[in-house]
């Protein structure tokens, strides 16, 4: 790792893929590189975090965002500890900000927040002394994500730009179709984004986005073809009239992504909803499917932007009387 | 009781169309007279003189739609700090909205918020009155007797009357008594969870959007109600171009209705929302350039007839949260005055009709008898210099919530005296 200058990142918080430029980008995805070589080891743990404090802070329940942070975190000798946000927590509105400022009080130097609404990140980091990463936010960003998909992309392929990439499902409620577009528009990629205009947001235009409503023309020569999950509760009629409807026209399988480019690769963010969105055998097809390289990609990623977020951090005393905490009573 | 002479003052009445230099003089609460040769040859005997050192003298303000907390929200906002709030910003008679705990659906509220308003307020306050019992949209509130009880009109606030046939025996009900049925026009199930206008910006932030479809619809549904029955119908405020065509083409055709639009939706649009700034969140939502031009374009041909604050203070820890849960709501009682101005210095507006949708035409559509200068009317004024610079200050502030986002806009025209009754109520110092 000694080729990766240790000088802090230009963002001090990883809150949205928004606003990261493609150098930024490639340096996250340079390094990660490297951590994926580490993990593939025995001795997987550094210490370059060593003595410093990661809380994982979720407000609602993931498994594998949270457990790959962990990880992460882990590898690189930080000291992680887990917070699960009760859900008539998240309803007392307060509770945010009271819980950032007790948190920031313990002095931890990195954050990692889930919140079912958007925005509630950048709000959170607002109140922070320490680095804050997103780790989804509403139907609004989840970097961390997008990130990972690109790593696993250009280990493939070997680059992004150019690329004809697409994405498929419900567009409008997803934060990682979001933060995947906005990376491969800066990494010079195609985006094309496929779904009924019940799951599409009616700008997407405007993101550079090409929209297609037909699966097969959507998926014509694509390089890429990345799944998103439909949440049972929006098959119901609301969104799309059934499960059976969504998959007959939506659902990946083998004869529509025929269209696709013969080496086309199949992402999904998961968790996937087998014989919804996506073919169970196709899922499983190790020549197309990279889905659970993704997961791997997510460790090193977020090992990554662990590392060069730490870089901010001076080891110096706080200036100034910042111990001094009033009505810290309870 | 004292006289009191307002000499060498711009003296601008949008009811007459008076503009000219002079001099008004007040007793006992009410205009005597007024005109460029009065006091030509000095003041009466013993009456008190302020010189106005030329500065617009006008009837002071009547904003239709101002919440205040009380009763139930009362570390929001109370009578008395709405009041002052209204007499900084040179308004002398507040139109406050239904939608308290509890909800003022009944005579012996419409009674109880007249008496704290006349104990503790410095301005004038009329309560409106709900339509439905609880705002719930379903039963008929007692419009007649709440009419009686001085109940200027009648709305359900920040509420929806969603039922078309409640609606429709509402307007007919009400078109027996005069009375005005006041509308926030917005569909709800389409609006459904929306907290911003449905746009570009909604879709970065990933925010749910309320199409402008949503107001469209529920104002030309409200209009072939008036259609049907004859009732008054005043659409609370309005924001977007299709609905404002729609509210000039029920105009065109002779229907009995009005509109207003809130000062924040020609003062902003929706890229005040920023990265998720909760201040920005208003109803009707901040909306496009496009939208926020033909709210102009709207007022200026005389199709928005009234411009109000839509004052609605929040407390910061309603408002310090994430956007989708953050309250809704902009103060605006002390900033209407010169973020209205914008639009004279502007060009879009003259004068007189931009003052005339503060004063003269919500007196009218109300029934009031202040908002024009004439002898025998209230003496309720305003004396402002309509160029003076300054920047928005949340920390002059009298209202006891600061939910602004014009903190630091730099502005023209500030309000010098603030006159209500004959007494000074407000005194820029």
């Amino acid at each position: 790792m000694s080729d990766i200058s240790p000088t802090p990142p230009s963002f001090r918080h990883l809150l949205g893929i928004e606003g990261l430029s493609a150098p930024d980008i490639t340096e996250i995805l340079d390094l990660s590189d490297k951590y994926v070589a580490q993990n593939r080891q025995v001795d997987k743990k550094r210490s370059i975090l060593g003595g410093r404090t990661q809380i994982n802070l979720f407000f609602e329940t993931s498994t594998r965002t949270r457990t790959s942070f962990e990880l992460a975190g882990k590898r690189l000798g930080a000291d992680v500890i887990n917070m699960t946000a009760t859900a008539s927590a998240i309803k007392k509105g307060e509770t945010l900000i009271d819980t950032a400022a007790t948190l920031n009080a313990m002095h931890p130097d990195t954050l990692v927040v889930r919140h079912p609404h958007s925005g509630a990140v950048a709000l959170l980091s607002q109140k922070m002394d320490c680095s804050v990463i997103n780790a989804g936010d509403g139907s609004h960003e989840h970097p961390t994500q997008a990130l990972l998909d690109a790593l696993t992309i250009r280990r493939r392929l070997g680059h992004l730009h150019g690329l004809t990439v697409a994405i498929c499902g419900d567009i409008l409620h997803s934060r990682v179709a979001r933060s995947n577009i906005m990376l491969l528009g800066i990494m010079g990629a195609h985006v094309r984004a496929i779904a009924p205009p019940t799951l599409l947001p009616g700008q997407m235009d405007r993101m550079g986005v090409e929209v297609f409503h037909n699966m097969e023309e959507g998926l014509a020569d694509a390089d890429i073809v990345m799944m998103l999950r439909l949440q049972n509760e929006r098959m119901n009629g609301a969104y799309v009239p059934s499960t059976r409807e969504y998959y007959h026209f939506f659902g990946l399988d083998r004869a529509k992504l025929s269209k696709a480019k013969p080496e086309a690769l199949i992402m999904h963010p998961g968790p996937m909803n087998r014989g919804v969105e996506i073919d169970s055998e196709l899922a499983d097809d190790i020549s197309r499917s990279v889905i659970r390289e993704q997961v791997e990609m997510g460790v090193a990623v977020r090992m990554a932007v662990l590392d060069l977020l730490s870089r901010h951090a001076t080891n110096q005393p706080p200036i100034g009387p910042t111990d001094t905490l009033a009505g810290d009573g309870a | 009781m004292s006289v009191v002479a307002y000499t060498n003052a711009r003296l601008i009445d949008p009811a007459s169309g008076l503009d000219c230099i002079g001099a008004l003089v007040t007793e006992d609460g009410k205009i005597t007279e007024l005109g460029p040769e009065v006091c030509k040859d000095g003041a009466p005997e013993g009456a008190e003189i302020i010189d106005c050192g030329g500065r617009i003298l006008c009837p002071g303000l009547i904003d239709m739609r101002v919440f205040v907390g009380e009763p139930g929200a009362e570390h929001k906002e109370t009578l008395a700090s709405a009041s002052q709030a209204a007499a900084a910003g040179g308004v002398t008679c507040i139109i406050v909205q239904p939608n308290t705990e509890p909800v003022i659906d009944d005579v012996a509220l419409v009674e109880y918020i007249k008496r704290q308003a006349r104990d503790k307020a410095s301005v004038r306050i009329h309560p409106m009155a709900a339509i439905t019992r609880g705002l719930e949209g379903q039963q008929m509130a007692e419009l007649g007797l709440m009419a009686e009880a001085d109940a200027v009109a009648f709305t359900d606030a920040d509420r929806v009357i969603a039922d078309a046939q409640v609606m429709r025996r509402v307007l007919s009900y009400a078109s027996a008594f005069n009375l005005l049925i006041c509308h926030y026009p917005e569909e709800p199930s389409l609006a459904g969870r929306g907290v911003m206008n449905s746009g570009e910006i909604a879709m970065r932030l990933g925010l749910p959007g309320i199409p402008t479809q949503a107001e469209t619809i529920m104002v030309e549904r409200d209009l072939r109600l008036v259609e049907m029955t004859g009732g008054r119908y005043h659409a609370a405020c309005l924001s977007t171009a299709q609905a404002i065509e729609a509210m000039a083409r029920g105009k065109a055709r002779g229907l009995p209705v009005s509109a207003a639009a809130a000062v924040h939706n020609f003062a902003m649009n929706e890229v005040a929302v920023g990265e998720y700034r909760s201040f920005a969140k208003t109803a009707p939502p901040l909306r496009s350039e496009a939208d926020r031009q033909a709210v102009v374009d709207g007022l200026a041909d005389g199709t928005i007839d009234v411009i109000c604050s839509c004052h609605d203070p929040q407390d910061v820890e309603s408002k310090r949260l994430p956007f989708e849960l953050a309250a809704t709501g902009i103060i605006g009682l002390e900033t209407m005055l010169p973020l209205a101005l914008e639009l004279y210095h502007n060009g879009a507006l003259s004068l007189l009709d931009l003052l005339a949708k503060m004063t003269s035409r919500p007196a009218e559509l109300l029934g009031l008898r202040g908002g024009k200068l004439a002898p025998g009317a209230p003496a309720d004024l305003l004396i402002f210099d309509p160029n003076t610079p300054w920047r928005i200050d949340e920390d002059g502030f009298h209202s006891k919530s600061k939910n602004t986002p014009y903190h630091g806009r730099p502005v023209q025209g500030r309000v010098w005296r603030t006159i209500v009754a004959g007494k000074m109520v407000y005194s820029d110092t």
